[in-house]
This record gives structure tokens, sequence and C-alpha cells, in this order.
């Protein structure tokens, strides 16, 4: 359904994507996961016909952006990452915007959007800059949806959501994956990873890993343990001081580190106790995305 | 303890809407307070009653020794602001931003050079001192901003979502200068979305619908609720409350 096929993109100096590629079938959730400044809203716009690309060709349903943009403006729906609908008209003129500038009606097409906008049909006389964030996010979805397109690109939905908002636009995208619309969605948070069917990690402009979220998993081949003890920030500048400890960073509750060997959890842990750390624990870990990205070489 | 931050009942209503509902609580110097809760808990509301933005419609409350509801100004000189959304000037060099924040706050120009001088050489920025800030990767920048923040030597620096979407690894470091800065005294009032941050707090307060629905270090608030994260005490306290306006 998505093809993107060595795309490159500078900006002056600056190589915003550099080779990038991958494919999404039909019905697929794939997410582009990487921090701000990576490339994400660049590779958006590429495959949104809004930027054109310096390399490379990306075909959406099998139509090209160069040529055939026109059409795919027509079969897809874009939520870029700034609130971008018109915040004077109210939530349902909003919608009804949408519909009626790709010549539909909230009526044919209720259905696809049932599910999100029944949250936010209460509210629907009020003007849309007054709603909260949350309730923003979901007639963003709403207007994005509301012509029935064959794919949605949602960029950064969930930044500056909480957790709870974050499960739950998680759980919408999810029933719309099952009535068969392929979604590509990027966000800054690596938690989120796990609910994609397959993701790419981007990184400076390059995509470091396309894969599973599991396979990304088993792939790594480091040593990874977790260290805890009562004093965690001095923990963590002893731990950097200790020879066979090759990086570490503070993970929440643990700090995760690398090492060559299991055989030296035994040697750091009499290191630490030395330096009169109390209540050590020293285990190995399978990684997270998050543990992955940072030790991606 | 000295307490560097405390509320009485602290209040704010627009209209029939209540904010920020009745909530006290307190910060001690040096301490790393964490203050959580979902979009429209009230967070923004409460901190910019805290920073002397905003007026209390009743209650009361100190901030570095200073009324919030009469000596404002006093606070605004005592503390250190940013944010995700904002920070610094983009179309300012990394130099420039440095003298006109610290300007701000009337320091004198001889010892903005000197400290601006030795803070570029620890963010390894001196290259780049002439460099617009626009240029400069995000997990610098947020660097470069909280060390901006802390600039003049405020008692308590408010930090606003200062990780929001930055790079994995710099996060991290973000914070390790944020223990830096508590180690030398600074009191730390932090936001963030980011759970595994949560942990990363002496203590944190959650906000539900403007009042704090709990309060305690990280440690002890998962014994309370019994829970393996603080993304699931986060989960166990705000759900089922979000969807309402």
């Amino acid at each position: 359904m998505v093809k993107v096929e060595n795309i490159s993109k500078a900006f002056k100096k600056m190589q915003a994507l550099n080779d990038v590629s991958f494919h999404a079938e039909k019905g697929e959730l794939f997410g582009i996961i990487g921090p701000d400044g990576a490339g994400k809203t660049t590779l958006f716009r590429i495959m949104t016909t809004l930027t054109i690309p310096d390399n490379g060709t990306v075909l959406i349903n099998n139509r090209s952006i160069f040529t055939d943009y026109m059409e795919i403006r027509k079969n897809i729906g874009y939520m870029p990452g700034r609130f971008a609908l018109y915040q004077d008209l109210t939530v349902e003129e909003n919608l009804n915007f949408f519909a009626s500038v790709f010549n539909t009606t909230i009526e044919e097409n209720y259905h696809l959007v049932k599910g999100i906008y029944s949250h936010i049909a209460p509210f629907k006389n009020r003007k849309a800059g007054k709603l909260s964030g949350g309730m923003k996010q979901k007639l963003a979805l709403s207007c994005a949806l509301i012509h029935k397109p064959e794919v949605l690109f949602l960029d950064e939905p969930t930044t500056g959501v909480d957790p709870v908002s974050r499960k739950e636009f998680w759980d919408m995208l999810y029933d719309l994956k099952n009535i068969g619309i392929t979604i590509i969605v990027s966000t800054p948070y690596m938690d989120e990873a796990s609910r994609c069917d397959r993701i790419a990690l981007i990184k400076n402009g390059v995509f470091i890993d396309v894969d599973t979220p599991e396979n990304i998993i088993n792939n790594f081949n480091q040593t990874l343990i977790a260290l805890k003890a009562d004093n965690m920030r001095q923990l963590l500048k002893d731990v950097r001081k200790c020879s066979q400890i090759k990086s570490a960073f503070a993970f929440g509750a643990e700090i995760h580190a690398v090492i060559d060997s299991d055989d030296y959890i035994n040697d750091i842990n009499n290191q630490l106790k030395s330096l009169n750390h109390k209540n050590i624990e020293i285990y190995r870990i399978s990684p997270a995305i998050e543990d992955c990205y940072i030790w991606s070489r | 303890m000295e307490q560097v931050i405390v509320t009485n009942n602290l209040t704010k209503k627009f209209g029939s809407f209540t904010a920020v509902d009745n909530i006290s609580f307190y910060v001690e110097k040096g301490e790393i307070f964490g203050f959580l809760g979902a979009n429209g808990a009230g967070k923004t509301t409460a901190m910019r009653m805290l920073c002397g933005l905003s007026k209390p419609t009743s209650g009361s409350g100190s901030v570095a020794g200073y009324d919030i509801s009469k000596e404002y100004e006093k606070i605004k000189k005592n503390i250190g602001y940013m944010s995700q959304k904002f920070s610094l000037y983009e179309d300012l060099t990394v130099a420039e931003n440095i003298k006109l924040f610290a300007g701000i706050y009337g320091m004198p120009l001889k010892k903005i050079k000197e400290k601006s001088a030795h803070i570029l050489e620890r963010l390894a920025l001196t290259d780049r001192k002439d460099t617009l800030v626009k240029y400069i990767p995000t997990g610098w920048k947020q660097k470069l901003a909280f060390s901006v923040a802390v600039f003049h030597e405020p008692k308590i620096v408010f930090l606003d979502e200062p990780t929001g979407g930055v790079d994995p690894e710099a996060r991290r470091q973000f914070w390790e200068m944020i223990y830096e800065a508590a180690d030398n005294g600074i009191t730390i009032f932090v936001t963030t979305h980011y759970m595994d941050e949560a942990e990363y707090c002496d203590r944190i307060s959650i906000m539900v619908q403007g009042k704090i629905a709990a309060l305690a270090a990280p440690k002890d608030m998962k014994k309370e609720y019994n829970a393996a994260t603080m993304d699931e005490v986060f989960r166990k306290l705000v759900a089922g409350t979000f969807n309402q306006e």
C-alpha cells in the first residue's frame, strides 16, 4: 500500500533524510519512531505529496507522488503534528467542512468515525479552539477519516498527551486497523513501539532498523544488565567508573548498562559494595525498544 | 529543612470551573519535585500561580519566601523557568540568548561574560556560540535552555515538560544536569509525561481534576498502590476521569 524507496532530502547543508526505505501492507499499523529533529515530519510531508524529495520515490497504492499527487491527495488522510483544524468553527462545522472538501457527507461515512466522534459529539457546538487537548486530537482524527482514506498518516498524534489518553488513542487506531485502514504513525515515545505491527527506528535522518518490535528486541546482540541500590544518583556515577561497564543510563527505577559478558556481574557487585552501596541488585534483562535505540550501532 | 514552596488550600476558579481545587503541599530546598497529572488536570494553572503569573482565587502560598498573591514581582526575580514549547529565541545565537536572559534578570555584563564562557565550555558549545539556536540539535538546545534558566542562580527552577520529544540519550543527560543543579541546592519543580522520569524525582504529586490525588516518594507511592512502575500508579489514579470535561 505504501512503498517508500531510497528517499533523501536535504535543506541547505542539513541532510534531513538519508536513503530511507520501507513498505507497509494494506491494513498494517506502521510506526516511525524517533525524537524531534530525526526527520519524521519531513518524511510525512514527502509521503503526503507536500514536499518533493531530492532522491528516491514513494508509491501510495501504486500511485506516484511525482505524477499522481492529485489522486493521492483524494485518497489519504493526514493529521499533521500541529493542530490544523479551524479553531473558530465548531466541532461539527469542522467535520462537515472536511467532508464537503472531499465531496462526501458526514452521514455517508459516519460508521468510520462513530467510535471516535461519539466521545466529542456532546460538544459538537463548541468551537474547536475551546476543546481540551485530548478532544482536539479526537476531532482531528475524525476529520482525517471522514472521506474514507486508504491510508492514514498521523504525525506525532500523541505528543504532549498524558499516558492514559495516549493509551486510549492507540486503542482507537486498533479499531481503524481492524477495518482495513493502513496507518503510518510517528511518535517520539519509545514505549508506543509495541503497539505497532512493524516499526522503523529513525535517528538523524537514517533508519537504523525496520522490523517488528519483537524482532528488533530479539536481535539486540549486547549484554544488558539492570542495577539498583538505595542511592540511585550516586550509583549511576559509580557504575560509570566501573571498567567493565561500557555505558550506562538511568532507566526509571533502574540503571541499564551494557557489559561484555555476564561473568563481570560479580566483579561489578563487589566494586559497588566496596563503595558502600546498600541493597545492590544486578540482573540480566532483555531490552526495551528504547534500549535498542540508545545502544544501536 | 527549609521549605521553598508552600501552598495552603490554593484555589483558582475560572467562572464556575474550578481549575485548581484547594491544593496544599510543600517543596523543600534542593528537592526534585515531580508535578504530574493528566492533560487538563490543572497543572499549568497551578504552576502559573506559583510563578507569580496568575492570582489565586482563594488560599495562599509562598515561593522562595515571597507571598504569591502580593509579592509576585519578587518571585519572578528568584525563579527560573523553561518549557519545551518556549525556551530560547531560535533566531538569536547561543551567546545572544544567554546574554539576553541574563540581562533581563539584571546580571552585570562582566559577570555574564565570565559565566557564559564557563557554561559554553561545559556544554561543549564554545565553537558554536555564534550559531543561531535553530541550527543546534534539539537535545543540545534543551541542555542550553536549562543552563540559561538557572544562569541567574535562582532558588527554584520550574521546568514544564522540558524533555518532550527529546532523544532518549539526551533526555537522560538532561536529567543528570537536573541532579547536579539539585546537588547545588537549586530546587527543581518539574512536569513530565514520561513516567520513567517520575522515578528520578525525590517526591511526586499526581493531580486529578484540580486536586492532588497522591503525593509521596515514587517508591512509597508504588507500594501504596501496589504497582510495579509509576506508569501503573498513574493509570490507576487517572483512569476513568480523563474523558470528562
